[in-house]
């Protein structure tokens, strides 16, 4: 029996994710790439990204990490594909406060949806940065910035 | 259980009275979400036994003052009390004298001080240091500040995939342009005991000095530096079961003479004017600034107290929890161990290819396990093995055959989990 804080952390739906990532491949169309360090656990992501006219019409990854990244960054990925570079900025920033715990008790995380299985990171203030890590690396892309972002 | 783990079990309970070495460490008794606590995290540091503990706040109690500076009775306890510890640490690793015993703050400032204080003054360009590929962070990037200031080459010693120093290898990148060689005796996150007492042998044949990175040696074997030969060999207290902020730099006195001071300030000088500064003797000459008495003093109770029980016998009890852990850890489903040198310390280093060392670090402190994951300072390692973390355990002289059991249970429990 898995504690319930932990269960909180690693849901099943998270647990999928890690084991058969969404969008995991590197994306020839891409015009926007970033690559993305974590030093301290060693996580690296690589972002592909197609934006036209303001849309993401197509995102995928590539990278290794533990879990909690790497299904953040499946499902970040399923969730800003068809939405504006601005979308996906406020998207990130309201997920950020869903797992430092700033987020609103009464705010709606229905925007958030399937990113709310994320909430028990909230939790574990070290694994902020590994939740995190995609979508700094994709905001970085999207200022089409092509360099190593760190968590650092 | 197979006949030979059961021997090797009762080995340990025969000779070694673990149970009553764990009533010494209060920290054990610990419980973490009502589990009790299994440390397996000594190679980052260790814990401190009550007798470590009282010493020091003894120390503070009834003896705090400043040292070789006051006339007075309390400066005089205090002053004693630490230049006592540093014969502690001259007998415990053998040296000529007390004058080539230099509290540092650890590992890490003792290797800084060699860089600077021998390699500033002896380095010239096209000059040359060795290190090896499974180097602590800690004994790489000094080196690295001193090769780019002198346009001096550094040289690595490569390993191969049991994690052993390739030493035809070694042989061939040794020259007369070989300035230093500096090694790690034990490392940390392979486990691996390093054959240090070849390379000196080696390196003396070219009057090329050693130092030795003894920080996960000292804590697990006894070492006898005048067996050894080396020049130079740096630890740290906190991993020795002392305090933090206190280490030890041994250097042979004749270098150490020749070399010029690390920092300046009060208790280093002879006599300072402002044209100019004389230097106070060894060990003095190293120790600027007012030092850490009250850990140089604990790590002398540490030594006391790690003597009490023997290296020898610390050694053996560790390197049976080594084979029995090892041995156990085959029943873990797609568990792979890094580092399978022959020669091997109580560090286990091992990694899943579908469960990265973060998840099962953060599972395991659910069970009341206290083990690393990352790099342990060492990404060159991780860069040869072309894997970005490890899980590691490292035992200390207090754990115990069933705490191995609470952890071959826990990563099973960890494979249910991720492959379910
Ligand atoms: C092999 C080795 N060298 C050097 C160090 C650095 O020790 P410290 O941080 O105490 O200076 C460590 C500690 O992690 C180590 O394991």
């Amino acid at each position: 029996m898995l504690d319930p804080e932990l269960r909180d952390l690693y849901q099943e739906v998270i647990l999928d994710h890690n084991k058969s990532p969404r969008n995991f491949k590197k994306l020839e169309t891409a015009n926007r790439t970033a690559e993305g360090y974590n030093p301290l656990c060693g996580d690296k992501i690589d972002i592909f990204i197609d934006v036209e006219d303001g849309v993401v019409k197509n995102i995928s990854f590539q990278g290794s990490g533990c879990a909690i990244s790497k299904a953040s960054a499946s499902l970040m990925s399923t969730i800003v594909k068809g939405k504006t570079v601005e979308e996906a900025k406020s998207l990130f920033e309201k997920f950020h406060n869903l797992i430092t715990g700033k987020l609103d008790e009464n705010a709606s995380i229905e925007e958030l949806g399937k990113l709310a299985v994320l909430a028990g990171v909230k939790e574990f203030p070290v694994r902020v940065k590994c939740a995190s890590l995609a979508w700094h690396t994709m905001l970085t892309a999207l200022k089409n910035e092509n360099k190593t972002v760190t968590t650092e | 259980m197979s006949v030979k783990q059961e021997s090797v079990i009762d080995q340990i309970k025969s000779t070694y009275d673990v149970y009553k070495i764990r009533e010494d460490f209060p920290i054990l008794k610990t419980r973490i979400r009502n589990k009790p606590l299994c440390y397996f995290d000594n190679a980052a540091t260790t814990q401190k036994p009550q007798q470590v503990l009282d010493i020091v706040d003894n120390y503070y109690t009834s003896m705090n003052s400043n040292i070789h500076r006051g006339v007075h009775y309390l400066s005089n306890l205090a002053t004693d009390a630490y230049e006592d510890a540093r014969k502690k640490v001259k007998s415990f690793i053998n040296a000529a004298s007390e004058k080539e015993i230099i509290f540092t703050k650890g590992t890490t400032e003792g290797i800084n001080l060699v860089a600077n204080s021998f390699g500033r003054k002896f380095l010239k360009e096209g000059d040359e240091i060795i290190i090896s590929n499974m180097e602590h962070h800690s004994n790489i990037v000094p080196w690295q500040f001193l090769c780019n200031e002198k346009k001096a080459k550094l040289k690595i010693i490569p390993i191969d995939d049991r994690g052993e120093i390739i030493f035809d290898e070694f042989l061939k990148l040794v020259s007369d342009r070989t300035k230093l060689i500096s090694v790690v005796y034990i490392s940390n996150s392979l486990g691996t005991v390093n054959p240090v007492k070849e390379i000196i042998e080696i390196a003396h044949k070219y009057n090329i000095p050693v130092l030795l990175d003894a920080a996960q040696t000292v804590n697990h074997r006894p070492v006898n530096v005048e067996e050894l030969d080396c020049d130079f060999l740096a630890f740290s207290g906190h991993k020795l079961y002392g305090p933090t902020g206190i280490g030890v730099l041994y250097g042979k006195e004749k270098l150490l003479d020749a070399m010029s001071p690390f920092m300046g300030g009060g208790d280093m000088i002879s006599k300072v004017t402002f044209e100019e500064t004389t230097f106070n003797e060894l060990p003095f000459k190293f120790e600027a600034g007012t030092s850490n008495i009250a850990g140089a003093i604990g790590l002398g109770a540490a030594i006391d107290y790690v003597s009490s029980i023997g290296m020898e016998k610390i050694a053996a009890h560790e390197a049976s929890l080594l084979e029995y852990a090892t041995q156990r850890l085959k029943e873990v489903p797609g568990l792979k161990i890094i580092g399978n040198a022959k020669y091997k310390s109580g560090v286990i280093s091992f990694i899943f290819y579908n469960i990265h060392p973060h998840d099962v670090g953060t599972l395991l402190d659910y069970e009341g396990i206290a083990i690393r994951t990352g790099h342990h300072c060492t990404q060159p390692v991780m860069e040869r093995y072309n894997i970005p973390a490890t899980s590691r355990a490292s035992f200390g002289l207090y754990n115990t055959i069933e705490e191995v059991d609470i952890l071959v249970d826990a990563l099973k429990k960890v494979i249910e989990v991720f492959n379910a």
